[in-house]
C-alpha cells in the first residue's frame, strides 16, 4: 500500500485516506471576466500531462480534510515531497538531485 | 508433501453473536458537535466548552464525559457522552466560529477486549499499535467504505464513530474482523 507523507497530520498515512486533486500551481487570473475564451481554455482545461516530475493538489479527504501539494512521479507513482498549500514550489533541480544522490548511496 | 488447507464452512450470522476476544457494544446516546474555529477562537471555546481543544494531530482532550477531538487544523468534533447541550455552551463563547449539531448523525461502537486492534484494522489502514497510537489519540480516518472517527478510550477500548445510515455495515464489519480476531 502507497503512503502518502500528510504535512498537516504530520505522519505518513495510507493512500486510501487521499484523493488526487489535478495540478497544483494553476493561478486563477484576476481579470476572469475580460479573458478571452482561448486564455480561459488554457487556464481551465489545458494541463501537461508531463511523464516524469509532476507537481499536483492532493486532499485528505479522510483524514484531516485538508489539501496540500505533492511532487510525485507519474511513471513510478514515487512522492518526492508534500508541502503545505500555499508555500512555495520546491526546486524542480534540488528535488531531482536529491533523488540521484539517494540512487548512489543506495 | 505440503498439507492442504481446507476451508471450512461458515453460517452467514456466525459473525453476529460473542467473541472470545472483542466485545462489541453500541454506545449510548451522546451529543455531538462538529467544531470549527480559528486559533484565535480557541481560548473562549475551550472556556466555555470546559474542555482544552487540542491543537496537535491525532489528540484529544477529556473532561469527565466530554471529548475534543481533533481532526483538522480548524476542525473538532466535541463529544458529550451526557447528552449536555453543547450548541449552548460554543454559543456563550463569543467568539467566531461555526458549530453544528450533528448528536443524531453518528452513532459510535465502542470495541473492546484484547483483539481490539485486530478488528478495527481488519478495514482500517492505519497503525494502531500502543507507541503510534497512545491512549486519547484519535483520528478520522477509513473503514472498509465508509469513513468514521477513532478514539482510543483504554489500551484495549476504542471508540468508533460512524455516520447513522453506515452503523449496520460498521457493526457487520467490525463482527467480521472481531471473529477473524480470535484465530
Amino acid at each position: 500500500m502507497l503512503l502518502i507523507y500528510c504535512p498537516y497530520c504530520e505522519e505518513e498515512r495510507s493512500e486510501l485516506e487521499f484523493r488526487n486533486a489535478g495540478d497544483a500551481h494553476i493561478v486563477r487570473p484576476t481579470n476572469i471576466a475580460e479573458i478571452s475564451d482561448e486564455e480561459f481554455e488554457e487556464f481551465f482545461f489545458l494541463r501537461q500531462n508531463p511523464k516524469g516530475l509532476i507537481f499536483e493538489r492532493w486532499r485528505h479527504i479522510h483524514g484531516c480534510g485538508r489539501f496540500f501539494n505533492a511532487a510525485r512521479d507519474t511513471v513510478s507513482d514515487r512522492f518526492y515531497t508534500t508541502y503545505k498549500a500555499g508555500e512555495p514550489k520546491p526546486d524542480v533541480a534540488a528535488i531531482l538531485k536529491g533523488e540521484q544522490d539517494k540512487g548512489a548511496a543506495r | 508433501m505440503a498439507d492442504l488447507a481446507t476451508a471450512t464452512r461458515k453460517s452467514a450470522l456466525t459473525a453476529r453473536g460473542g467473541f472470545s476476544e472483542v466485545v462489541l457494544t453500541p454506545a449510548p446516546a451522546a451529543s455531538r458537535l462538529s467544531l470549527r474555529a480559528g486559533a484565535d477562537a480557541l481560548p473562549g471555546l475551550s472556556a466555555s466548552l470546559g474542555v482544552t481543544l487540542p491543537t496537535r494531530p491525532k489528540t484529544s482532550a477529556s473532561n469527565g464525559k466530554r471529548h475534543a477531538l481533533w481532526l483538522g487544523p480548524d476542525e473538532w468534533l466535541v463529544i458529550d457522552e451526557s447528552e449536555a447541550d453543547l450548541m449552548a455552551a460554543a454559543t456563550t463563547s463569543g467568539t467566531l466560529h461555526s458549530a453544528v449539531d450533528v448528536s443524531h448523525r453518528n452513532v459510535a461502537v465502542v470495541v473492546s477486549g484484547p483483539g481490539a486492534e485486530v478488528a478495527i484494522n481488519s478495514g482500517c489502514p492505519q497503525d494502531l499499535s500502543l507507541a503510534i497510537f497512545p491512549v486519547g489519540a484519535c483520528s478520522r480516518t477509513i473503514f472498509g467504505k465508509v469513513e468514521i472517527v477513532l478514539l482510543r478510550l483504554a489500551e484495549d477500548t476504542f471508540r468508533v464513530e460512524c455516520w447513522r445510515s453506515f452503523s449496520p455495515y460498521v457493526f457487520g464489519m467490525l463482527s467480521e474482523g472481531a471473529a477473524d480476531a480470535g484465530h
